[in-house]
């Protein structure tokens, strides 16, 4: 008899109703949506190519371009260079104005932030409004200003605004001198080199020496030291062998030097005051973030007000600033890209605009710039990561 | 025993030198900065004022009036040529909409004005129908009565001819209206649990993340027309509404999901414990609460998008800066960058601004609520 042993069976799971199985029922149907969108796009591009007689393929980087580009400052392009050519001097012309960007936004970013927090009503309040005015400004109005505006009414080359007889402004640009190597200045380079790796050996012996003995070393003096020396004196033994050619008026025009045309300037300006805006933002919140009870017991354990402030405060603000600062960075490059909007030759106006216009090959052009900015951005936003994992708080 | 004499408090001390003292002189340095920074605003403020202001044109009828040649033929300028705004102002508000039918773009503006003036009334119940509205029914009425009907006997005007500030608020105004239901649905496809889904969504937004806006408008305004089929045109502005709202929802998708991860994991699991399923939890559990987190952040992200929607000017669509730049190559009125520039900048400068201190206010009683 077994009536009382009756066992609950539990129940069949219905396989229609399971988790996984609607799980893999919605993604390949988001699959197959997708797939299919794709392979309509593509569809509908190659017909349309066709019908309009759009060549296709990568080919074209190698043809000849039939076009100058005015400003290079790197490499050269003219008519019988090659469309991959265009592309490298637009790419050198973008890396330069986002170097300088970054240069000239930092350093102003870091003061107008710093500024902001100063005990002094008038700075502060200048700072202030000068973190509102620019940043709600749109970028592409500044750079129009800058431009259309402001350099517009600069003088002719005849009367530039002249600083100290090297640097030169007028509707030109601005004109720079340059610095020419002479024999031996390898020699000086070669010197140089070897005195950082000294400084930097020296740096990890005495780190290690701090961390075993607890003795300090006067390391800044004597990397300064180590630096300079050597330098100076190679420098004199080869008698100074870097000179500075300077920009000279002949005739209507600036000869010699090095000039920084005015759609840099305005770009360059434009970009770097826009920038230096958000970055000042950046460092007020990360020096605000640090509490002052980290102050307090810094100076309690007996560290002198310059070491609280290098040891204390600015490694822990670095950790909050250069996260968003990086991505400032991004932002800068990525807006670079407005230099189309005043003929800059940079990436997008001389290759996704004139070589575009040109050959036609949009999806080409379009794909390859479009990956340079994208590569860009992942390099930057993996190494971002990789610094927040180094760089984060480890609890123990 | 003695006893203590109670003290008196010591008195707040509130004089103008006290102040001057604590906040321009309480250093040597800080008074060299104080001096200085005054000196500076010497030598900046009365020139601007003295050419904004003072010398200013604001009446007559030509140019003429705001600069003409002295005896030896050399030009004579005097201050600001608000004239020159003056005349252009109806350009820089609607473009080319004809005049007769601007009435319809006024029309267009106040429904929205009068909408979101009800969300803002504190014990009015029905935002919801309010919000319904705004995102559902609002854009249909708005593009009737924008582009226009023939058979609601409203005249059609090509979009071609839209265009001064009116376009820039539309294409702001539609980045928001189309880029939050994107950003939502993306970030939810970011946090899903769903494989295909997720990786799906990280490449849709970190795609378009990474290039700058320009590419995504080149790429709107070149490519767009391949990829449908050969015979369908797509108009010049819509194609600029999509790259715009695709840029805009990618941002908006890292804002929302970054509401969702504050939010407490027992949220999740307290809806899931009473029984909802995945879309009723969301609508009604999690998205009001993350949402509501994130307002600053939406409200940063829009205004990011409102200045970036001068940009279409690149691509000759004539929103507000272009309306500018066009009006300064008119011969009869060339050679007033300044006030075109500096117009279009206040403007901007204004809507932005009160903008970001709503965002400011937000953000200041969502830390009160929180730390309660």
């Amino acid at each position: 008899m077994n009536t009382n042993t009756q066992i609950i069976k539990a129940p069949k799971e219905d396989i229609f109703k399971s988790g996984k199985f609607r799980s893999f029922v919605v993604q390949s149907i988001v699959m197959i949506l997708v797939i299919s969108f794709i392979a309509w796009v593509v569809n509908n591009t190659a017909t349309n190519m066709t019908a309009n007689g759009i060549a296709h393929g990568f080919d074209f980087l190698w043809e000849t371009s039939w076009f100058d580009i005015g400003y290079l400052p790197f490499i050269e392009h003219t008519n019988s260079h090659t469309y991959f050519n265009a592309f490298l001097v637009g790419l050198l012309n973008t890396v330069l104005v986002a170097v300088l960007g970054i240069f000239f936004a930092t350093i102003l970013g870091f003061l107008i932030g710093v500024g902001r927090l100063s005990d002094n009503w008038i700075i502060s309040r200048f700072c202030g409004s000068y973190i509102e005015v620019l940043r709600n400004i749109p970028l592409l109005l500044q750079i129009f200003f800058w431009y259309h505006a402001v350099l517009r009414i600069l003088p002719r080359a005849k009367s530039s605004i002249n600083f100290s007889d090297s640097f030169f402004l007028n509707l030109k640009g601005l004109f720079i001198p340059k610095p020419i190597p002479e024999t031996g200045f390898n020699a000086i380079l070669f010197i140089g080199i070897i005195s950082i790796l000294c400084i930097i050996f020296l740096n990890i012996w005495a780190k290690r020496r701090q961390n075993i003995t607890g003795k300090q070393f006067p390391i800044y003096s004597t990397s300064f030291t180590i630096f300079i020396i050597p330098v100076f004196i190679v420098s004199f033994l080869y008698n100074h062998p870097l000179s500075w050619e300077q920009p000279v008026l002949k005739g209507f025009n600036f000869k010699g030097g090095f000039r920084l045309i005015p759609e840099l300037l305005a770009l360059l300006l434009a970009l770097s005051l826009y920038t230096a805006s958000f970055i000042a933002e950046n460092v007020r919140s990360g020096i605000l973030a640090i509490s002052k009870g980290q102050k307090e017991a810094a100076a309690a354990v007996g560290l002198k007000p310059g070491q609280v402030l290098r040891l204390i405060v600015i490694p822990q603000a670095m950790r909050v600033i250069i996260p968003p600062l990086t991505s400032q960075y991004l932002n800068l490059t990525k807006n670079s890209s407005l230099a189309v909007a005043i003929a800059y030759p940079d990436l997008v106006h001389v290759f996704a605009g004139t070589a575009l216009m040109q050959t036609g090959q949009a999806v080409e052009i379009l794909a390859i710039t479009m990956s340079v900015y994208l590569s860009l951005s992942l390099t930057i936003s993996l190494l971002m990561n990789w610094y927040n994992s180094a760089m984060a708080l480890k609890d123990r | 025993m003695e006893i203590q004499a109670t003290r008196k408090p010591p008195k707040v001390q509130t004089s103008i030198f006290i102040w001057l003292k604590d906040n321009l002189f309480s250093t040597w340095y800080n008074s060299i900065f104080t001096l200085f920074g005054l000196y500076i605003l010497y030598l900046v403020l009365p020139p601007i004022f003295q050419w904004a202001i003072l010398d200013a044109v604001w009446t007559g009828e030509d140019r003429l009036v705001c600069e003409w040649y002295d005896e030896n033929k050399r030009k004579e300028r005097a201050g600001a040529c608000w004239l020159y705004i003056k005349v252009w102002l109806n350009f820089f508000t609607y473009g080319f909409y004809p005049d007769e039918l601007q009435w319809r773009v006024n029309l267009t503006l106040l429904i929205l004005v009068v909408s979101v003036a009800l969300f803002f009334i504190p014990n009015f119940k029905k935002k919801h129908y309010v919000g319904i509205f705004l995102f559902v029914a609002y854009p249909i009425i708005a593009f009737f009565l924008l582009h226009g009907n023939e058979q609601l006997g409203l005249e059609n005007v090509k979009t071609h001819k839209w265009g001064g500030a009116f376009l820039t608020v539309l294409l702001g105004l539609i980045g928001i209206i189309f880029a939050l239901p994107l950003g939502i649905v993306l970030a939810l496809g970011r946090r899903s649990k769903l494989p295909v889904v997720k990786a799906l969504s990280i490449m849709f937004i970190e795609f378009w993340r990474g290039i700058p806006l320009i590419t995504v408008l080149f790429f709107a305004a070149v490519m767009f027309p391949l990829f449908v089929p050969q015979g369908v045109e797509i108009d010049n502005l819509l194609r600029c509404i999509v790259g715009l709202t695709i840029f805009g929802g990618a941002y908006m998708a890292e804002v929302v999901r970054g509401g969702l991860q504050a939010l407490p994991k027992g949220q999740y699991e307290a809806a899931q414990s009473i029984g909802l399923g995945y879309w009723r939890m969301m609508s009604l559990v999690i998205m009001p609460q993350a949402l509501r987190i994130v307002i600053p952040g939406i409200v940063n992200t829009f205004i990011g998008l409102f200045k970036d929607t001068t940009l279409v000017s690149i691509i000759s669509l004539m929103d507000l800066l272009l309306t500018v730049f066009t009006s300064m190559s008119n011969p009869d009125w060339m050679g007033f960058p300044f006030e075109g520039y500096i117009f279009a900048a206040t403007g901007f400068f204004i809507f932005c601004f009160a903008l970001s201190r709503y965002s400011l206010s937000v953000e200041k009683k969502l830390m009160v609520s929180h730390h309660k």
